[in-house]
């Protein structure tokens, strides 16, 4: 009933691939209720300010009110120090994604640069380059990200850095074998026969014929990379308390949890909602932009 | 077929260098003086430097590196742990069986419960059950393992009191771990085997198979599984090969002495030959089971195995 509906539409005006994939997305409902999520998640991190008190219920102890249960004060009760858990969970939020956004956005520039010159070159630079990147891909990502942390030390940016290194040849691996595919294909010949440009072949119908699965991938790795950014501060290794994050805030409330559950349940189910959201999100999006691949 | 081992054993050769080179490389990184972690805080300043001459930290990067490599290749000897003064195989050895244990606990789980699962959700696409098994597994793949593991913690270790939260004396305290650990891959397993199994069964044989009149069971397990078999080995292999060197976290939580909690003091502790030693036979051995996956893919499927061979 779709394809029928399409084609009509089709007559009257074509679609831009844009608006058709965002079309099909529309109607996938698990797609938009993650979509909804990570909107909501990243109004709650822009806006953290104006929701709770960072120094006040965040940072500052107050044993006072230490280790309270979920109550209308302190909806999700409070920690062994006495700080708000509603507040570290809101300030948690602006960290995770923070750190996810801009280290997926880093790798995939620097993936994309060496994965578009591995496939755009080939032989031997394209040998050298992804036999490097096979080297790094086959260090376990946990691994590396943590050796990296230990030898620059723990912090917000050497965070960044181990987890934007780490995903680095994923995205390389991903950019190359599409171009690879894309720039093999029937239209590239057609338009290099008809003496386009390469520059105009590149940005016309290599990027955005390679563009998609690149995004999808990014998706579903943001959701790894937050879980990552959580592991490595629940042992440790990221940021360090008392700077309000999901995993250092499991990981403090680690010990009380016989007794105070809450301390360990809510920062979690944060975790996984951001996580369920990004990779609705990217399943939603590799079934709209190529429908055939659906089931 | 043997010449394709071969070549596939002296493939592994520059990856394992490469993997050297750049822990070595990130290692040389981090802060802090081994000689001094050997000695002590009290050691005076011309001891260390003593040490410090003696095991030849004072080379540059290069040399110590190729000093490395060399003793690793020809004498076997991968250096002895600055922490507990031992060669770093006699720890590794020691700790091995434990990860290797949660390794092949998860995957037993992750292929026990996820392929019949995957079967049944495909056989009944668009049913109850198949909407239910998708569903939980999306929540399973967006649980970070770490939390899992508290979770169940939580409620079989400390409300229920069933079992222990940590330690590695019994079987039973594998459990716990070993769940957790299978639970994202079994969801990605079950998607794996739904997919794969809902494209095979559409295919003509399978319809030819029915009218034929055989059993649906024997259609199911015989006609459809064997031919959506190929990926569904894929993600078993790899989930495994993943899962000797990303156990860290796992067994951090649950208090396991493995390799991955080696691996964590090792890092911390700068005890670089340690590090070195169980990175390396991480990466070896996650390499000997890609290889022994793509073998198997010769007896699941006889094109692949002919392919080998002109290879």
């Amino acid at each position: 009933m779709t394809e029928v509906k399409e084609k009509g539409r089709s007559t009257i005006k074509k679609r831009s691939q844009f608006k058709s994939v965002f079309f099909r997305f529309k109607k996938n409902k698990m797609a938009m209720f993650g979509l909804v999520v990570l909107i909501i998640l990243t109004l709650v991190a822009v806006f953290a300010d104006f929701i709770a008190d960072y120094e006040n219920d965040a940072i500052s102890q107050n044993m006072k009110i230490r280790l309270q249960t979920p109550s209308r004060e302190h909806i999700f009760g409070t920690d062994q120090y006495g700080r708000d858990m509603f507040a570290r969970i809101v300030f948690g939020t602006r960290i995770s994604l923070f750190v996810g956004v801009v280290s997926i956005i880093a790798s995939l520039i620097v993936g994309a640069v060496i994965g578009a010159v591995a496939g755009y070159y080939g032989g031997a630079i394209d040998n050298v380059i992804m036999r490097i990147m096979d080297v790094l891909l086959a260090i376990p990502q946990t691994l590396l990200a943590i050796s990296i942390v230990a030898a620059l030390g723990t912090g917000i940016f050497n965070l960044l850095l181990a987890m934007s290194i780490s995903s680095v040849p994923r995205f390389a691996r991903i950019v190359r074998s599409s171009i690879l595919s894309i720039a093999d294909q029937e239209f590239v010949e057609a338009a290099k026969a008809c003496g386009t440009k390469d520059a105009r072949i590149i940005t016309k119908h290599i990027i955005p014929n390679a563009i998609g699965p690149i995004i999808v991938q990014a998706t579903l790795n943001m959701a790894s990379t937050i879980i990552g950014i959580a592991g490595l501060s629940f042992i440790g290794l990221g940021i360090e308390p008392p700077i309000p994050e999901w995993g250092s805030i499991l990981s403090e409330g680690k010990t009380q949890m016989r007794y105070y559950p809450h301390l360990v349940v809510i920062p979690g189910i944060a975790i996984v909602f951001a996580v369920m959201a990004l990779n609705l999100i990217g399943d939603g999006l590799r079934d709209s932009l190529d429908p055939r691949l659906k089931n | 077929m043997i010449k394709y081992i071969l070549k596939r054993i002296l493939l592994m050769i520059p990856v394992i260098l490469g993997i050297s080179f750049i822990v070595f490389l990130i290692m040389s990184f981090t802060p802090g003086d081994p000689a001094r972690l050997i000695l002590g805080e009290k050691a005076s300043i011309s001891d260390v430097e003593n040490l410090r001459e003696k095991m030849g930290l004072n080379d540059n990067f290069f040399v110590r590196y190729l000093r490395y490599v060399k003793d690793a290749v020809f004498y076997r000897d991968f250096g002895t742990s600055y922490a507990t003064k031992i060669p770093v195989n006699a720890d590794l050895m020691d700790r091995f069986p434990e990860t290797l244990k949660l390794a092949f606990g998860s995957t037993l789980i992750m292929v026990l419960i996820g392929v019949p699962v995957g079967i049944i959700s495909a056989v009944k696409q668009y049913s109850l059950i198949d909407k239910v098994t998708l569903g939980i597994s999306l929540i399973l793949t967006s649980m970070p393992v770490f939390w899992l593991g508290l979770m169940l913690i939580l409620l079989f270790s400390l409300k229920l009191g069933w079992l222990p939260a940590t330690g590695a004396d019994t079987w039973v305290n594998f459990i716990l771990p070993c769940f957790s650990l299978a639970a994202s891959m079994m969801a990605s397993l079950i998607r794996m085997t739904r997919s794969s199994m809902l494209e095979v069964i559409r295919q003509d044989y399978i319809r030819t198979a029915r009218a034929k009149g055989a059993k649906e069971v024997t259609v199911i397990y015989k006609h459809a599984l064997r031919n959506a078999l190929l990926p569904i080995i894929t993600i078993i292999g790899l989930n495994f090969g993943g899962l000797l060197g990303g156990t860290m976290i796992v067994e951090s939580v649950f208090a396991l002495p493995g390799v991955g909690t080696l691996t964590i003091n090792s890092i911390r502790m700068k005890d670089t030959p340690m590090v070195m030693a169980s990175v390396l036979f991480v990466a070896i051995l996650a390499g000997i089971v890609n290889l022994i996956v793509d073998i198997l893919y010769a007896y699941v499927d006889p094109r692949i195995k002919s392919q080998y061979a002109k290879n």
